[in-house]
């Protein structure tokens, strides 16, 4: 049995498709690979695999990871060199690597996620600055999200503009931790940014130093 | 409004509704090809949403069919979801393909299927949706040509308004001939009625305009006859007279549909001669697949999609000439690799629970049988003989091999019937639980499916009439009230939606008006029990002075012209006018595997049949004398 992290980008064919559904997708992808996937025991016995932390509807992301365990004896070149030729649209296999396989499930050891969200023309950049400036001066930003209040300011760990290309970029890092998740949506209409207007893409996972 | 205004639009439109993933295509094995180096442009149409659009076999055969041509290209559309559909209005983006997110009113050809006559409102919605007018009259060269298909396509008339043409049977041989006669009208720049003229010379192609229906005093259609000189009279459906091999680059969707499945036909068409059944009578003659080819696409079809459940479909899977040995491979070849094989349409005998047991995996559902009737009367008029004692033997060995569910389908509301017929039924659910009562126990479920009898164009009971909705309402709360147990569960059709599939399935071509009207109206998902609006068919049927008696329940003599009698399925009315005075004098008729009862599929296709063993219909010569 051995356990493989991969390391892939989400593009836009699939940016409409939630968590659920790409869990399936990667089970295909298995199938499709021939690479035999280790499953749970009991009653309704599952493939192993878990996903790092989900990404929210719309978005793409340049790093994404997913961890699989496998009865396979096959190197990572070799799995790599299978699972691109079977991945689907939307999918691009960046790097395998071994995990040992008692390490903590991946969703336990992500801590933040980094965000990269493309403005268009009709920004006013100064306007924007301001704004990002006065939420990271804040010392707390209540919001409510389905019917919830909550605190959205220690959930932002870096929030900044890069006005130096055209049309301006705004770069966050946000808290994923269980509970403790910051959602960039939330971030950009609090700056005064409707979300579907812009391209967002998540560029890095942060992971724990645990592992 | 063009693909990239589209694709913009859909940016901000998608965010905003319900299961957006079903709105952008990208899917595994989708195919789409560089439209300004392809000749022919050309869309398939479910008309319904894409969670129940998707797994349509019919548009997996041609989609690989039309894609595999150099000069041509296939894209798919679905319905909208409500939310959708109010989304897009407001924004001006039309009914676009997922392939290539462009309008549907930039493609040659757009075909629908319509396998149900419930999805008529949504094809009318659809065009409106494109910018098209909704009626084939209404529209030029410049609009794409409409073309339908599906089992409702034997009866089209109610929908000849809207749809330019017709395919009558399958599609495999005729979409070819379709194809290359849209490259040629594209190219020497035909003329509409040059198009439409042109298409109804293909053989198993209807086009309703060329075709008009004269009407008797009292309503009834006196003829339909060719508006000009040189069309055929009768058009016959057309078949694949081998089967070819069945599609294997199956689109796998992103998101979770009714079927996620690989659906493989392992043969069509049927020899029972149920009587109340339209697929057993339109779909003939029978053929099969060979167990190899079954078993190499299924292997193939797994490489390329990497699906878990395998669907092998068929009328009657117990029919199938080497059902044992396909089961025995198939659970041999596959073991082990956590796959569900599902096989419909069993026959109820102790046979059909070996087989199963083969292919179970790990995973039980339960294990579906389809008496239709409960008493001997009953069963001799629908020509399906089964014994109670059959059943409950088979009942008995489904108990103690380890399923703890068993769903049995029922049909009420067949001629005759009456309401000790119904008693019957629910006695002998009561008896089959027991049977499992005694086996496992508590344990034992037994799920009960009640439909409602519609009768159908082309079967043996298309003279006959529907149930009045008072009646069906006491049968189905006698089986309601006495299925209500520990255990037990009941479905049951809605009558109001019978009275509308039967309007339209025995409608004639004044029924466009009505479901004109009713689309106008809002009426749209009729199929969904939660759109369904009865009162606004009611309405319709009202505004064009039509009464839905007539189509429904009025008694038909049999020598009655119906609207679909210049289309043959190539079973003759004389078979079908027997096999319904057999049934109201309760005189089964055998399987005509056995026997042949000449019911006019070989005459049809004469000289289509082929002879090598294995291909062969199933078809044994005709008795002499």
């Amino acid at each position: 049995m051995q356990r493989v992290r991969i390391h892939y980008k989400k593009g836009e064919e699939l940016q409409y498709i939630g968590n659920l559904d790409l869990h399936r997708i990667w089970e295909r992808t298995f199938r499709r690979a021939n690479i035999p996937l280790a499953y749970s025991q009991g009653f309704h016995p599952q493939p192993r695999m878990h996903q790092a932390c989900p990404l929210p509807l719309g978005f793409t992301s340049r790093v994404e990871l997913l961890d699989f365990w496998c009865d396979s004896e096959e190197s990572l070149p070799e799995l790599q060199e299978k699972l691109v030729r079977t991945v689907q649209p939307g999918i691009e296999i960046v790097s395998l690597s071994d995990v040992p396989l008692k390490s903590p499930p991946l969703q336990t050891i992500v801590e933040s996620a980094r965000y990269e969200v493309s403005l268009d023309e009709t920004y006013d950049l100064s306007q924007v600055s301001q704004s990002i400036t006065s939420l990271n001066e804040a010392e707390q930003c209540m919001r409510e999200r389905r019917g919830k209040q909550y605190n959205l300011r220690p959930l932002i760990k870096e929030l900044s503009l890069d006005d130096s290309v055209d049309p301006g970029i705004i770069t966050m890092r946000l808290s994923v931790l269980p509970g403790a998740t910051g959602r960039p949506e939330e971030v950009l209409d609090e700056l005064g940014i409707s979300p579907v207007s812009v391209d967002v893409v998540r560029t890095d996972l942060t992971l724990n130093s645990i592992q | 409004m063009d693909q990239l205004e589209i694709k913009k639009k859909l940016k901000t439109i998608l965010p905003t509704v319900v299961k957006p993933g079903r709105y952008y295509g990208g899917e595994l094995n989708h195919v789409v090809k560089d439209w300004d180096d392809i000749k022919i442009h050309s869309a398939l149409v479910f008309p319904d949403i894409y969670n129940i659009g998707l797994p349509n076999l019919g548009i997996a055969i041609l989609y690989e069919i039309i894609n595999k041509r150099d000069d041509a290209l296939c894209e798919r559309a679905y319905m909208p979801w409500l939310d959708m559909e109010t989304a897009m209005r407001e924004q001006g983006v039309p009914l676009y393909s997922l392939e290539s997110h462009r309008s549907l009113a930039e493609f040659d050809l757009i075909g629908f299927t319509l396998p149900y006559e419930t999805l008529y409102t949504n094809v009318l919605n659809a065009l409106d949706l494109i910018g098209l007018p909704i009626h084939s009259a209404d529209r030029d060269e410049n609009h794409p040509i409409i073309i339908a298909g599906g089992h409702t396509a034997f009866n089209p008339e109610p929908m000849a308004d809207f749809i330019d043409a017709f395919v009558l049977g399958e599609g495999e041989e005729v979409v070819q001939e379709i194809l290359d006669f849209i490259k040629k009208a594209k190219s020497e720049h035909f003329s509409r009625q040059q198009i439409l003229l042109g298409l109804q010379c293909i053989p198993g192609i209807y086009v309703p305009s060329l075709y008009k229906v004269d009407y008797l005093a009292d309503g009834k259609v006196k003829s339909v006859v060719p508006v000009e000189e040189g069309l055929p009279r009768t058009i016959t459906k057309r078949i694949a007279p081998v089967l070819p091999n069945p599609p294997t680059h199956f689109i796998v969707p992103n998101i979770d549909v009714v079927h996620n499945r690989i659906a493989i036909e392992i043969m069509r068409g049927c020899t029972r001669g149920c009587r109340f059944c339209h697929a057993g009578m339109v779909n003939r003659p029978v053929r099969e697949r060979s167990v190899d080819q079954i078993i190499n696409s299924i292997e193939e079809a797994l490489v390329n999609t990497g699906y878990e459940e395998i669907a092998l479909l068929s009328l009657s899977s117990s029919d199938y000439t080497h059902i044992d040995e396909l089961v025995s491979s198939i659970s041999e070849r596959f073991a082990g690799r956590n796959l569900s094989v599902s096989l419909p349409s069993l026959r109820i005998e102790s046979f059909s629970v070996n087989i199963m047991e083969k292919l179970r995996g790990s995973r039980h559902g339960g294990f579906t049988l389809a008496p239709e009737a409960a008493t001997d009367r009953m069963r001799s008029l629908i020509n399906k003989p089964i014994q109670a004692e059959q059943l409950l033997e088979t009942a008995r060995q489904i108990y103690s091999r380890g399923w703890t569910t068993i769903k049995l389908y029922f049909m009420i509301g067949q001629p005759s019937e009456t309401i000790e017929d119904v008693q019957a039924i629910a006695d002998l659910c009561k008896q089959v639980l027991q049977e499992g009562r005694k086996i496992i126990g508590k344990k034992a479920n037994l799920h009960t499916g009640i439909s409602t009898f519609v009768p159908k164009p082309h079967t043996p009971f298309q003279w006959a009439s529907l149930e009045p909705i008072e009646s069906v309402l006491a049968k189905q709360n006698l089986l309601k009230d006495q299925l209500r147990a520990p255990g037990m569960k009941m479905t049951w059709s809605n009558p109001r939606e019978t009275i509308l599939e039967s309007v339209l399935s025995r409608g004639d071509r004044r029924i466009g008006a009505v479901i004109e009207d009713a689309w106008r109206h809002g009426a749209k998902f009729d199929a969904w029990n939660d759109q369904f609006n009865f009162n606004v068919w009611m309405d319709a049927m009202d505004a064009a002075n039509l009464t839905t008696d007539f189509y429904t329940s009025r008694p038909r003599e049999i020598n009655e012209v119906m609207p679909w009698d210049h289309l043959s399925t190539g079973v003759s009315r004389a078979y079908l006018e027997r096999e319904y005075r057999n049934a109201l004098a309760g005189r089964f008729t055998p399987d005509c595997r056995d026997q042949c009862l000449s019911c006019g599929i070989v005459p049809a296709f004469a000289g289509q049949q082929p002879q090598t063993e294995g291909v062969n219909w199933f078809c044994p010569d005709p008795e002499v004398g």
